[in-house]
């Protein structure tokens, strides 16, 4: 605690509402620079802490609890140099942020002659920092056009567990010169060190956007035909509108789902931006009036409610699947009889699933394996973003991961002394 | 190393691989003495020709086994040395991996073996109407393995993004010989992310998922004349400004225009000092609108003739010239040195008038083509190589155009890659922390440091060792340019 303090950096004792996924830390410091991150990681290396970065604490329960903390590095207070939080350099369409920023702040900055510029990642929870934001991985409906956080951020500064700061990138868009340490921070849920600072490439904000909006027939319910399997016809229609919007010329910013009982209607919303947003909708809404009966689709000017929002807190899945097999993947998650909402980016091939906050320990596990199945034939998988603490003891949160080894000896690498967001993610790393 | 230790690796590669896909004949082996950076040569003690990542596997643990260096090779167009082979080690040649495994128009991608080149999977998909958007001007003959390793990139980069934006998921031969799935679909660091663009020093790519993109229904290229470089500048930063990204903006300086016209015809507007070419692609009724804009903007900086292609015929002319340009430069100089370096944007106006400045101060003529669009200068430095002393002027003037672009705040490469030819530049742009944490990565992937050693890091720290107690200014601090921003 001394030894903290020695730092100058503001240190603050923890309560209850400083917890870490039901852990709760011993202390809080809340440092301005990148260097004050560092003194606190170097006496934290010197007393064997175990520290855990949080921004606005958001997506803090996400992932698996630490398996201890002493220290929280709140990233409020950070500045860039001890001063500004944000540098904008509206020419360059590049800003550099502290990490400490809630992302929603990029976007709309001011741009030449009057136009607005604009982080094109759309972040489902308002509030989130950059920092959460790069280190859960998270991201919105216009993923399908723009990417997500990894492929927006072009350099980042990263405080390791011994407090040496490194550096990667830069503030040019084009840039080849070693390796990207931004990447690899991007899903790291703060096991590889502090993120301080993020650069990022900006786009001009759409001068116009429509939303193209209709109801589909549940993928999940009997098809008029009937038959040995009756539900391909209204997953076929599913499967084979994400993928007829998906290769439209008119060339749509996003495509997503919103479906909030298995046996109800479904709903699809497709966003197209730009100047000719208007003419752009008419060929997707013919292309989905031409699949559904009824009374079509219509175009708006304002989002879907659900727009960007996530179907759950509590209890939160995040599922991945080839886009194609999307009609399967909303199959899966029916399968088990469960009043479970689906929500998300259909045509990425990532959809985030909310099971009812009340399910039991054995019956979340047998229904969040029944889907891995599931998709992992399919060639996707399901991780477990959000799950109260107790069924959090018996869920298997990540399943499968491909790479785990050598995430592990990165991990090995980089925080040898296993004091950075200790067994948060898969495999205790 | 001496040879006599290769005989064993050799013998097995033999075994394994037979004898046709194991070359150590001297004659052969020159052949791979080096790639498109050609002046660094190192003849490979083997080369070897796997078939699958099996094979590929299976010469790496032999490597591993014996402590031998490997590089691998696709088709060897990359500009700075990172496939220069090592005397003491094994050079992998993709060129027997060139299937296209899956195309799968449905869920927007393909699987291709690493040998395959980046404008066979465009071709494989064309007539569907989808194309693979990375396009390095070496596209025709560059491997999709080349291009994982160098993060390629290419004049249409500027709207479409890299081949780290374009790759869903590879299957890597890890230096240890582990075959491994890395996926951006997996939860996680982002290790598909750091492994592409690492210039083969973590291993080797055996399968490459890549995105495929859906034709745009429209593309339209313009063509505008200026009186030099200033004018075409201002031009770009108003498209940009103005709120407009299209695919493509080129710029080429009246030295880079007169090589042009000398080497294919192109026939630029006649005294033009400088021009542009701005690409729009996407749906018919927003090129429309930006084509105007872009139109009206040239105008107003200064545009003296303007011309449209909207055809592949036309746009094939206009391309023309751009598309030669480093070749052409042979017509007007005895010798050259292709650099590449990144500024911002903004930063443009001075960075040309200072190349300019370099050029007359040591008399070594520049020619400028770049990509406008992201500040990435490819100056071509003219020498003439029987003269004496010229070519170590050129090769300083060269070295100073990488050092205003870090002044800049720019970078030492934005596309031709690191590799052994800017090794030495890094210091200029990383500080010793962000080097070695960059280390503790390959030392991850790669604990005996085997696969393309010497390549991207100077003198990088051997795995095992602590590095000492080094509180050092960042390079970019202690120059006051990290404030600048």
């Amino acid at each position: 605690m001394d030894a903290l303090r020695r730092t100058g950096v503001t240190i603050r004792k923890a309560g209850p509402g400083d917890a870490v996924a039901g852990v709760t830390p011993r202390l809080v410091a809340l440092p301005e620079t990148t260097g004050e991150v560092a003194a606190l990681l170097r006496v934290s290396a010197e007393h064997d802490l175990a520290v855990v970065p949080a921004g606005e604490g958001t997506k803090l329960g996400w992932g698996a609890p630490p398996e201890r903390c002493d220290l929280l590095i709140d990233t409020c207070c950070l500045t860039l140099d001890g001063r500004s939080t944000v540098e904008h350099a509206p020419g360059d369409l590049v800003v550099r942020v502290s990490a400490g920023v809630p992302a929603a702040t990029l976007a709309s900055l001011p741009g030449p002659s009057g136009l607005r510029q604009e982080l094109a990642l759309d972040t489902p929870l308002p509030g989130g920092t950059v920092g959460g934001t790069l280190a859960t991985a998270i991201a919105g409906p216009r993923r399908l056009r723009y990417g997500t956080a990894r492929d927006l951020l072009i350099g980042a500064t990263v405080v390791l567990a011994d407090g040496t700061i490194a550096t990667s990138g830069g503030r040019v868009v084009k840039n080849v010169a070693g390796y990207d340490l931004g990447k690899l921070f991007c899903g790291s849920y703060g096991t590889l060190g502090v993120i301080t600072e993020a650069i990022f490439r900006l786009h001009p904000v759409p001068t116009a956007r429509r939303w193209i909006v209709a109801t589909l027939p549940s993928p999940a319910a009997p098809g008029a035909g009937g038959g040995p399997d009756a539900t391909a016809g209204p997953r076929a229609l599913v499967a084979g509108l994400v993928t007829g919007l998906a290769s439209s010329q008119a060339e749509p910013s996003a495509i997503e789902l919103d479906w909030p009982a298995p046996h109800g209607d479904l709903t699809l919303a497709v966003l197209v931006e730009g100047r000719a947003a208007e003419e752009r909708a008419l060929p997707l809404r013919d292309l989905i009036g031409g699949h559904i009966l009824g009374d079509g689709a219509h175009v708006s000017d304002r989002p879907p409610p659900w727009w960007n929002t996530l179907p759950g807190e509590e209890v939160l899945l995040e599922l991945r699947f080839p886009p194609a097999e999307a009609g399967d993947a909303l199959r899966a998650v029916a399968a088990r009889g469960l009043p479970a909402r689906v929500r998300g980016s259909v045509a990425s091939g990532v959809l985030h699933v909310a099971p009812p906050p009340a399910l039991g320990g054995p019956e979340l596990s047998a229904f969040v394996s029944s889907v891995r199945d599931d998709l992992g034939r399919l060639g996707g998988g399901v991780i477990v973003l959000a799950v109260p603490p107790e069924p959090g003891r018996t869920v298997e949160r990540w399943g499968p991961v491909g790479a785990l080894p050598l995430m592990r000896r990165i991990k090995e690498r980089f925080d040898p002394g296993r004091r950075m967001s200790p067994g948060r993610f898969a495999g205790g790393i | 190393m001496p040879a006599q230790t290769l005989d064993e690796p050799i013998r097995r590669f033999r075994e394994f691989l037979g004898p046709g896909s194991v070359i150590t004949d001297p004659v052969r082996l020159r052949t791979y003495e080096c790639d498109g950076l050609t002046h660094h040569r190192a003849v490979p003690a083997v080369v070897v020709l796997p078939e699958s990542a099996e094979q590929v596997a299976a010469v790496v643990r032999v490597c591993d086994e014996h402590g031998v260096p490997f590089v691998a090779r696709g088709a060897g167009t990359g500009l700075s040395g990172g496939a220069l082979p090592r005397t003491d080690g094994v050079l992998i040649v993709t060129s027997r991996m060139r299937r296209i495994l899956s195309v799968d128009l449905a869920n927007r991608r393909a699987v291709v073996e690493p040998g395959v080149t980046n404008l066979a999977i465009t071709e494989a998909v064309r007539d569907q109407g989808y194309y693979y958007a990375p396009d390095p001007s070496s596209q025709q003959v560059c491997s999709i393995g080349g291009n994982v390793a160098e993060n390629s990139g290419g004049a249409h980069c500027l709207k479409h993004g890299f081949t780290v934006n374009h790759v869903l998921a590879l299957e890597i031969v890890t230096p240890q010989g582990e075959i491994v799935e890395l996926s951006a679909a997996d939860p996680g660091y982002d290790l598909l992310g750091a492994f592409i663009g690492s210039e083969g020093t973590l291993g080797i790519a055996t399968k490459v998922t890549v995105r495929l993109t859906r034709a745009p229904r429209n593309v339209t290229t313009l063509l505008a004349a200026f009186d030099g470089v200033e004018r075409g500048g201002q031009a770009v930063s108003a498209i940009i400004g103005g709120g407009i990204l299209p695919s493509a903006i080129e710029m080429m300086d009246a030295l880079a225009i007169e090589a042009a016209e000398a080497a294919v015809a192109c026939s630029y507007p006649e005294g033009a000092g400088a021009v542009l070419i701005v690409e729009l692609d996407g749906p018919v009724e927003e090129v429309a609108h930006e084509l105007g804009e872009v139109t009206r903007i040239c105008r107003e900086s200064g545009a003296f003739a303007l011309r449209t292609a909207a055809d592949p015929a036309e746009r094939a002319a206009v391309w023309k010239g751009r598309k030669s340009a480093f070749a052409a430069v042979g017509r007007i100089s005895p010798a050259y040195i292709v650099q590449d370096g990144v500024v911002p944007r903004t930063a443009l106006p001075e960075v040309l008038a200072s190349i300019d400045r370099l050029s007359r101060e040591h008399g070594i003529r520049v020619a400028n083509v770049f990509h406008a669009g992201d500040g990435n200068l490819h100056p071509l430095v003219l020498f003439d190589d029987r003269e004496p002393g010229a070519g170590e002027r050129a090769e300083l003037v060269s070295g100073r155009i990488l050092d205003l672009c870090v002044e800049y705040g720019g970078s030492i490469t934005g596309e031709h890659g690191v590799g052994v030819d800017k090794s030495r530049y890094m210091t200029k742009m990383f500080s010793d922390d962000d080097l070695d944490t960059m280390q503790l990565v390959r030392c991850a992937f790669d604990p005996r440091g085997l696969s393309n050693p010497g390549k991207v890091f100077p003198t990088p720290r051997l795995c095992g060792e602590v590095p000492g107690v080094r509180r050092g200014v960042h390079p970019l601090v202690e120059s006051g340019r990290a404030e600048q921003f």
